[in-house]
């Protein structure tokens, strides 16, 4: 690509509003993460002290980082299988249809435009111990609904208005997908005798699967990050940390608890996690680029 | 590909309208039941048709401050345009001009200046929240627009999007310009943005359901109410009381918070559409 060769000093100029952004508000308090980690507070915050991996090693040995850690993992299972067996299944459907297509497109994909904080409410409201909806229903199948004492029953209020969000943007990307599925491949095996659903099977599937994929990442990155308010407007954490997931803990051993040798160990682990999270989709892109 | 199954297309219909109706449910409930009086609500199930009490329940958020908090809904949704606008805005100006840098010059350093700001896609605020915070109380800018929206466009995803979208123009283009004599602002100016319109629509979209939307960094950077916004002044209606919350009010506070990213996502819904698959990937 031909360029302004002439120029030596535009470049700069152009650049430096997003360098100095970038410079400031991300590797400065990235760097300060790193370094925190490797220190520990006095009780009166004035001075601070070299301790080595210990912050890591008191993180790791500690049950509650486990199980934050186990309640997360079983979250982004839950949210990203949930979300996206709808996704495919309504994306299928809405791709089959003439009539309409484009209206159930924007009837499916609005949520998408609720924040996580919002949807957690409108689940809560709907599984309310006293009016929800929901909780009459179950009643009548003789389950007693209460969000706040059972563990089990916290994480599902959750899991459902995440999986209610998120099945809005895996639904755009699989029907994206599905339209570029080329029709002849589908005619040629129809001609060979192949139905409905051996065509899906042996077709659609696997030229889904880079989609499917890439939403798998994705829906475990919505799950880490922004679950977050989710849970901070329902359960909170609880009860009894059931639904504490990683970042919740960080935020509260950061903020509430002030801990900030443990809570930056624990922001460079999840460094670490989304990095190899990051790496692992990036090298299917260029996978998939060569495709 | 169609073939003519008469039942299986009614089927898929009918499963389309029962997804339909599912995902519209809670917003309906909430819908519903910001119509009614606190006293009807506390007695029995929440009702799946409107009541009387509508006006009077948005009139009082507008108009009078929240409980427990001090201001009126009228505040909180100014706050939250201003942090989604300054969000969409903010991000989109430097991406562009950054974007431009990149690929219409060469000079030194031009790849590492491309990694520094394409690294910050692996880190959103949330793992950094802790010492972000401590930057942004050393420049004074808790409790500022400035502090809430700063920290949030200190990201690549635009950079990367309109970098793409630059590299895509026609070489052409470029030579075309040179020979007219324009330099680079001009070139910017009458080339490139107006080819770069749906791209930069496109992205206004995502910017704004993501500046509108968000949560933890406005929980911490707006200490005080006056900067509250409608999304993180929700937990005050539902949580603050020991006994029932006022779900008439907390109803429709959750509806006024999310009509204006879902009219925005309904009216723009191609450039939704476009804007999430191509920053995505």
């Amino acid at each position: 690509m031909t360029t302004f060769e002439r120029y030596r000093f535009t470049p700069w100029l152009l650049l430096a509003p997003q360098l100095a952004i970038v410079a400031v508000f991300f590797f400065w308090p990235a760097a300060d993460s790193l370094r925190q980690a490797f220190y520990v507070q006095d009780a009166f915050g004035l001075g601070e002290r070299f301790v080595g991996l210990a912050n890591f090693q008191r993180v790791m040995a500690s049950s509650g980082y486990w199980q934050a850690m186990s309640v997360t993992v079983l979250f982004s299972v839950l949210v990203a299988g949930g979300a996206m067996l709808l996704a495919l299944l309504l994306a299928v459907l809405a791709d089959r249809v003439l009539h309409g297509a484009r209206l159930y497109r924007v009837l499916l994909t609005w949520p998408y435009a609720i924040a996580p904080a919002v949807a957690g409410i409108l689940w809560m409201f709907m599984f309310d111990p006293v009016l929800g909806v929901l909780t009459h229903v179950l009643a009548g199948f003789g389950v007693h609904w209460d969000a706040q004492l059972h563990p089990g029953q916290a994480l599902a209020l959750v899991v459902i208005a995440s999986i209610w969000q998120q099945m809005s943007y895996n639904f755009v990307f699989f029907l994206a997908g599905l339209q570029m599925i080329p029709t002849s491949l589908l005619e040629a095996a129809a001609i060979d005798g192949a139905g409905p659903f051996r065509r899906f099977i042996g077709i659609t599937l696997p030229l889904l699967s880079p989609t499917a994929f890439f939403l798998l990442v994705m829906n475990s990155v919505y799950v880490l990050f922004e679950t977050f308010a989710t849970i901070d407007n329902t359960t909170l954490g609880g009860p009894g940390g059931a639904t504490r997931t990683l970042v919740y803990k960080l935020y509260e051993d950061g903020f509430v608890a002030r801990d900030l040798g443990s809570s930056s160990a624990q922001s460079v682990l999840l460094m670490v996690l989304v990095g190899a999270l990051t790496f692992v989709q990036f090298r299917y892109l260029e996978r998939r680029v060569q495709y | 590909m169609r073939y003519d199954r008469p039942l299986l297309d009614r089927l898929t219909h009918l499963l389309l309208i029962l997804g339909v109706i599912v995902f519209g449910l809670p917003l309906w409930l909430a819908l519903t039941a910001s119509t009614h009086s606190a006293g009807a609500l506390q007695s029995g199930i929440a009702p799946l048709w409107f009541g009387g009490e509508g006006l009077a329940n948005y009139w009082q958020l507008l108009s009078q401050p929240i409980a427990g908090l001090g201001v009126s809904a009228l505040r909180l949704l100014a706050n939250s345009l201003v942090m989604a606008l300054g969000i969409a805005i903010g991000k989109i100006a430097i991406s562009l001009l950054a974007a431009y840098a990149i690929v219409f010059f060469r000079f030194p350093c031009r790849t590492l200046c491309f990694w520094l700001i394409f690294v910050t896609l692996m880190l959103p605020v949330e793992v950094r929240i802790v010492p972000t915070y401590g930057v942004v109380a050393r420049f004074g800018l808790i409790d500022t627009y400035a502090g809430m929206i700063l920290p949030l466009i200190a990201s690549a995803t635009a950079t990367f999007l309109l970098r793409q979208s630059f590299m895509s123009l026609p070489q052409e283009l470029f030579e075309a310009a040179r020979l007219d004599g324009a330099g680079p602002l001009r070139f910017l100016k009458d080339f490139v943005l107006p080819l770069s319109k749906t791209n930069l629509a496109a992205l206004f979209v995502i910017m704004f359901l993501y500046g509108w939307n968000q949560y933890l960094w406005p929980l911490l950077a707006a200490n005080s109410p006056e900067h509250a916004t409608a999304v993180i002044s929700l937990k005050n209606l539902v949580q603050s009381t020991d006994t029932l919350p006022p779900w008439q009010l907390a109803t429709a506070m959750a509806v006024m918070t999310v009509l204006p990213p879902v009219a925005v996502i309904i009216a723009m819904q191609r450039f939704f559409v476009r804007g999430l698959t191509d920053t995505e990937k």
